[in-house]
């Protein structure tokens, strides 16, 4: 049998979408959101200012000055000085990388557990996905903060625990969305013509499925990292988080709050900050969606 | 067995395996604790005795699942132990507490769900207008701000520098003036998006241009005709969010020192009453779990269009 000519001759040269689709085009989405601009923007100075730290402020953010407690506005201290004088500007840059950081390591664990957990769940079905969707619904039944706030009563406060703890919190949405993304990819044409050709299970799923439900993870993942900040700060807050005398935003807040009476501004600046950077986030996030993956609903 | 009572069953069954996962892993919290979890619970000032007494209490020499099966027992008959400080039950603690927790979050909710919809559906009629920047400017932060910040800056503004309320406590009835609103912020943000969104999709619907065409006054077609057919949903989505209050309540109470259970339950993790701690953690998450089942349920049964399943 002749090989017809339609499928043999050179086709026109079209470019293949990478596995983000055509980034130009995403880009150009992206920027009509004057949001999601800003939310970028916020992003880069934010985690600029907290990366440049040192060489933004020479001062220790842990130093204390007992005489200078309190201190207003000054040239030497530009945000003044807390209860223990130590200087505002060098804790809020030096606790701007532990709160980011927390916020990226914790999503990264809820990536690490929840992605392969949904693709698992999705691929095989049957009693794997049972109950891998009822351990989800466990985690899910914990209201809001609650998950965090009874795994670190178990775990201990500090940094590790912090992390852990809101990480498991973040594993639910990322498991369920992967799932989704799974179930509808793995009817298409191209997942059944990997099977067809003998390609292993595992191989299938890392190779051609989960790459193509790539977008949402993304978006979702930049949407949780404002979530988990905040989060991560109330801990911090409450005196459960990273403690004392490292300087952290939620801490920072938590310490505060005892001299809200005579120096609101130990309050005023790490909430704002906190508030600046889940803004950042969601505005972010918000606009990554609109440019990766305009079917999804808009919250 | 109709359809819906068919999806009741396998809501209920759903429900009643998630709360047995909840007082599983409720169960574990006390039994993972680094060391001896029976010293621990005890304090590091109690005497062997004490230790010995709360071992034998949780059974701690048993297999593990003969220890959860004893644990489920006492749950059913309405005992969650005692707590460590003061040596009361448990289950009375938390049901003195309860009702302010209760009492706080349904004032938040109520406020979230008719301040949201008011604003959304005026956001939704005049669409694009300075007032719909502006909401979309407010909830955007609404749904950013962490609400222990809100709270201190509220007290700030309030409490302090207008001196108009109280800045703490539950004494006075205007007390819940500040906390009701740091409470809902989240939700209220959340309820305003989605019923500006739903309004706005139903405005462009072919009833909604017969109503007009036919004569009624704008304020109707919005209010009963465009509202109310946008409204299921949105009173659903208000009603889930009533749980999340209820967690989220936690911080509110701390920042306000409001004497609910979420204040007890972060004065127990610090005090290391693990008894209470399990008995307030496994309240809430019940609270949750119920108070969801019932809005899907009623959802399903209002909305005739709803897929089961």
């Amino acid at each position: 049998m002749s090989i017809p000519a339609s499928i043999t001759a050179e086709r026109p040269r079209a470019r293949a979408p990478s596995r983000l689709g055509y980034p130009l085009e995403r880009w150009r989405r992206f920027r009509r959101h004057r949001g999601a601009v800003a939310g970028l923007l916020l992003l880069l100075v934010l985690s600029g200012l907290a990366v440049a730290a040192p060489l933004l402020t020479r001062r220790d953010p842990e130093g204390q000055a007992l005489a200078q407690a309190l201190a207003p506005i000054s040239r030497a201290h530009p945000l003044g000085t807390d209860h223990l004088g130590r200087d505002m500007l060098a804790r809020l840059l030096y606790g701007g990388r532990l709160s980011l950081l927390i916020g990226v390591l914790a999503v990264g664990l809820g990536l690490a557990v929840g992605v392969p957990l949904g693709a698992v769940s999705g691929f095989r079905g049957g009693m794997t996905d049972l109950v891998i969707q009822r351990f989800t619904d466990i985690l899910l039944s914990f209201p809001g903060f609650l998950l965090a706030l009874s795994l670190v009563s178990v775990l201990g406060v500090g940094l590790q625990n912090v992390v852990i703890a809101v990480g498991v919190g973040a594993i639910p949405s990322f498991v369920r969305l992967v799932r989704g993304s799974v179930l509808s990819i793995r009817e298409e044409a191209y997942v059944e013509a990997a099977a067809a050709i003998g390609q292993r299970q595992y191989v299938v799923v890392f190779r051609h499925v989960l790459p193509n439900a790539i977008a949402p993870v993304i978006v979702q993942a930049t949407l949780s990292l404002g979530g988990a900040i905040l989060v991560a700060a109330g801990l911090g807050f409450l005196g459960l988080g990273v403690q004392p005398p490292t300087a952290e935003w939620g801490t920072m807040l938590g310490e505060g709050r005892q001299y809200i009476f005579r120096a609101p501004s130990l309050t005023t600046y790490p909430g704002l900050a906190i508030f600046l950077a889940v803004l950042a986030f969601n505005l972010f996030g918000d606009g990554l969606r609109d440019a990766l993956d305009p079917r999804m609903p808009t919250r | 067995m109709t359809r819906f009572r068919w999806y009741l069953a396998q809501r209920l069954g759903a429900a009643a395996l998630t709360l047995l996962g909840v007082s599983f892993i409720v169960f574990l919290m006390v039994r993972v604790l680094p060391g001896d979890p029976a010293r621990v619970i005890a304090g590091v000032l109690a005497s062997e005795e004490e230790v010995g007494r709360i071992r034998s209490q949780l059974e701690l020499d048993r297999p593990l699942l003969v220890q959860y099966g004893i644990f489920l027992g006492r749950l059913a008959h309405g005992s969650l132990g005692v707590s460590a400080r003061t040596s009361e039950p448990v289950v009375r603690e938390v049901l003195g507490r309860l009702p302010k927790t209760i009492e706080l979050a349904l004032a938040s909710s109520a406020l979230a769900t008719v301040a949201g919809i008011a604003a959304g559906v005026i956001a939704a009629a005049f669409p694009y207008s300075a007032f719909d920047y502006l909401l979309s400017l407010l909830t955007l932060s609404g749904v950013s701000m962490p609400v222990y910040w809100l709270g201190l800056v509220l007290i700030i503004v309030f409490a302090i520098d207008l001196n108009w309320l109280p800045a703490a406590g539950a004494e006075e009835a205007v007390s819940i003036v500040l906390p009701a609103p740091t409470l809902g912020a989240f939700s209220l943000a959340l309820v305003a998006r989605m019923t500006r969104s739903s309004v706005l999709e139903v405005l462009g619907q072919d009833y909604v241009r017969t109503a007009r065409a036919k004569g009624l006054a704008e304020r109707a077609v919005l209010w009963r005709h465009a509202l109310g057919n946008a409204l299921v949903p949105i009173i659903t989505a208000a009603g889930l969010q009533f749980g999340t209050l209820l967690g989220g309540a936690v911080l509110t109470e701390s920042v306000f020192g409001w004497p609910g259970l979420g204040l007890l339950l972060v004065d127990s993790i610090f005090a290391r009453d693990y008894p209470v701690v399990q008995g307030i953690v496994l309240t809430f998450s019940s609270l949750f779990i119920l108070t969801n089942l019932l809005v899907d349920l009623l959802y399903a049964y209002v909305d005739p269009r709803i897929h089961y399943g």
